[in-house]
C-alpha cells in the first residue's frame, strides 16, 4: 500500500498524516508527479480557497496526474479543498477558475441569511444517504463531523451524494462517494472517533 | 444541526499548565499534552492552548507541546499567545495548530489579520479581544490583562477584523474573568450581533447555567472556559447533558447518535 498524502504547500497535512499514523497507515507526503508512481490512494486535504488550491496544483504540474489517476480509478479521499476541487468551478474564484471537474456541478456560497454566521464552524450532523454501503459503517444513524468552510459543491449527479447536512436555509452535500471516490466537506481528522471511523471504513473498502 | 461548542483552555507557561489541572486521572497535572488529552477524552469540542508568557524563547516549548498534542488528540486545536507574525502563525499550523489566536499583536498591527486570513484562509485566524465595561452598552478593548485600554470600542474592533478575514473572536469580559460569577451578556451579545462569524464567549463562567446564559441571551456560538473544567466541578459531559436539557444542540458522545 502506498497512500500519497498531496502536499500542494497549503492545507494542513499534519493533522491528516496524524490521523492516518493512528490508524497504523504511514501516508508519504508528495508534492511532486514524478513521485506518484505506484501510488495505492490519494489523500488530498485542504483548508484555503479553491483558485489557490487549484494554482498551487497546476505550478507543481499534479492536475493532469490527479486527474488521470482518479478517473483510472486509484482510490481517492478528498477533505474539504480535496472535496471541491473534483467539481468545475467554484462561486469562490471570480475569474472562473476550473476545478479537476471529475464531476459535473459547482461549488457555491452559503446563502446570506439574517444571523447565519459565515464560516459554517463546528460540529454539525451528517445524514448518510447510503447508510448500508460500508463506508458508513459503525457510525450510527446521524453522526457529528467537524465543519469549517464557507462553501460546499453541488453535485449535478443526485446519485452520487453520500450524506447531507443542513446548516442555515441550506442542506447540501456533505460528502460523494463512488466505489473508489469518498469525499467529504467536513474534516475526518479533526472528529475524533466518528472521523477515525470513517478513515478505516475507506481504507478496509478500498484496499 | 450544528452543535454549541464547549472549549476548554489551558494556560501554558513554559511548558507547564499554569494553576495545573486537578482531574483525578492525571499522573502530571501540570504536563498540557495530558491535560489536553483528558479533555479529548470527556469529548470537548475543540481545545484552547494560551502561551501566557509569550516569549520568544518559549515558542519552541510550545511548537513542541502542539506537536504532541495534536498526534493524540484529533479535535480542532487553537494556539494563542506571543504569535506575532505570519512566520510565527506558519510554524504552529505546520506543528499541528488548526487555528491561531492573536490578540495585542492585531491591536498593534491589524494588518496580521489580514496577512494571516490570506496566508491560510480565515478558519485559521482567530482575534481575541479583551473588553471592559467603559459605560452602559459600551466596551473599551484592553491588552496586558486588561490593564492597559487601547482606545478601540470592542464592538467596532470586533467588526474590523471580521472585514480584515477573521474567522472567529474569542472575546473575553475583563470585568467577569475570574470571578465566577457568569459571563458579560450584553457584551457578548452586543458583539455577537455586531459580526457575522461566530464568537466564542470567555470568562467569567462559575457554573453550567452561567454558559447556558451566556449561549441564549448572550448569543454565542461557543463557550470557553477553564478553571470550572480544570478543577473538577464539572466535566465537558455535564456540561454538554446540561445544555442537551435546555434545548441547546450539543455533539453528543461517540455512538448515542445511534442509540
Amino acid at each position: 500500500m502506498k497512500v500519497v498524502l498531496i502536499d500542494y504547500g497549503a492545507g494542513n497535512i499534519r493533522s491528516v498524516a496524524n490521523a492516518l499514523n493512528a490508524l497504523g497507515i504511514e501516508p508519504e507526503v508528495v508534492a511532486d508527479p514524478a513521485r506518484l508512481d505506484g501510488t495505492t490512494h490519494l489523500v488530498l486535504p485542504g483548508v484555503g480557497s479553491f483558485g489557490d488550491c487549484m494554482s498551487r496544483l497546476n505550478e507543481r504540474g499534479l492536475v493532469e496526474p490527479l486527474r488521470e489517476r482518479i478517473a483510472a480509478g486509484t482510490p481517492y479521499l478528498g477533505i474539504c479543498l480535496g472535496y471541491q476541487i473534483l467539481f468545475e468551478t467554484s462561486e469562490e474564484t471570480s475569474e472562473g477558475v476550473a476545478g479537476l471537474g471529475i464531476f459535473k456541478g459547482r461549488v457555491k456560497r452559503f446563502e446570506d441569511q439574517p444571523g447565519l454566521k459565515v464560516p459554517h464552524m463546528g460540529w454539525n450532523s451528517v445524514v448518510p444517504r447510503k447508510p448500508d454501503s460500508g463506508f458508513w459503517g459503525g457510525l450510527g444513524r446521524e453522526p457529528y463531523f467537524y465543519y469549517v468552510h464557507s462553501y460546499f459543491p453541488a453535485p449535478e449527479d443526485d446519485s452520487i451524494i453520500a450524506a447531507e447536512t443542513t446548516y442555515g436555509a441550506d442542506t447540501f452535500a456533505a460528502a460523494i462517494q463512488t466505489d473508489t471516490i469518498l469525499a467529504a466537506q467536513f474534516h475526518p481528522e479533526k472528529s475524533q472517533e466518528a472521523g477515525q471511523q470513517l478513515l478505516k471504513n475507506f481504507f478496509a473498502l478500498t484496499a | 444541526m450544528l452543535a454549541k461548542r464547549i472549549i476548554p483552555c489551558l494556560d501554558v507557561t513554559d511548558g507547564r499548565v499554569v494553576k495545573g489541572v486537578n482531574f483525578v486521572d492525571l499522573i502530571d497535572a501540570g504536563d498540557p499534552v495530558e491535560a489536553a488529552m483528558a479533555y479529548n477524552a470527556q469529548q470537548a469540542d475543540e481545545l484552547v492552548f494560551l502561551d501566557i508568557t509569550a516569549s520568544s524563547d518559549n515558542r519552541g516549548t510550545m511548537v513542541d507541546v502542539v506537536r504532541r498534542t495534536a498526534a493524540h488528540c484529533f479535535i480542532p486545536l487553537t494556539v494563542g499567545g506571543g504569535i506575532r507574525s505570519v512566520e510565527n502563525m506558519h510554524e504552529m499550523l505546520m506543528a499541528g495548530a488548526d487555528k491561531v489566536g492573536v490578540n495585542t499583536s492585531a491591536v498593534k498591527n491589524p494588518d496580521l489579520v489580514d496577512a494571516g486570513a490570506k496566508a491560510f484562509g480565515s478558519q485559521c485566524i482567530v482575534v481575541a479581544i479583551d473588553a471592559k465595561r467603559e459605560g452602559p452598552g459600551k466596551w473599551g478593548v484592553y491588552t496586558h490583562g486588561g490593564r492597559t485600554p487601547v482606545g478601540l470600542d470592542a464592538v467596532e474592533w470586533a467588526k474590523e477584523v471580521w472585514r480584515r478575514g477573521a474567522g472567529e473572536i474569542l472575546l473575553t469580559s475583563m470585568d467577569a474573568d475570574g470571578t465566577q460569577a457568569g459571563y458579560d451578556l450584553g457584551l457578548t451579545a452586543a458583539v455577537s450581533e455586531a459580526v457575522g462569524i461566530p464568537v466564542i464567549a470567555s470568562g467569567g463562567a462559575g457554573n453550567l447555567d452561567h454558559m447556558v446564559e451566556v449561549l441564549e441571551q448572550g448569543k454565542a456560538d461557543a463557550v470557553l472556559a477553564a478553571s470550572i473544567f480544570h478543577f473538577g466541578k464539572h466535566t465537558v459531559g455535564e456540561a454538554k447533558r446540561h445544555f442537551a436539557k435546555h434545548g441547546i444542540p450539543v455533539r453528543p458522545p461517540f455512538g448515542a447518535a445511534s442509540a
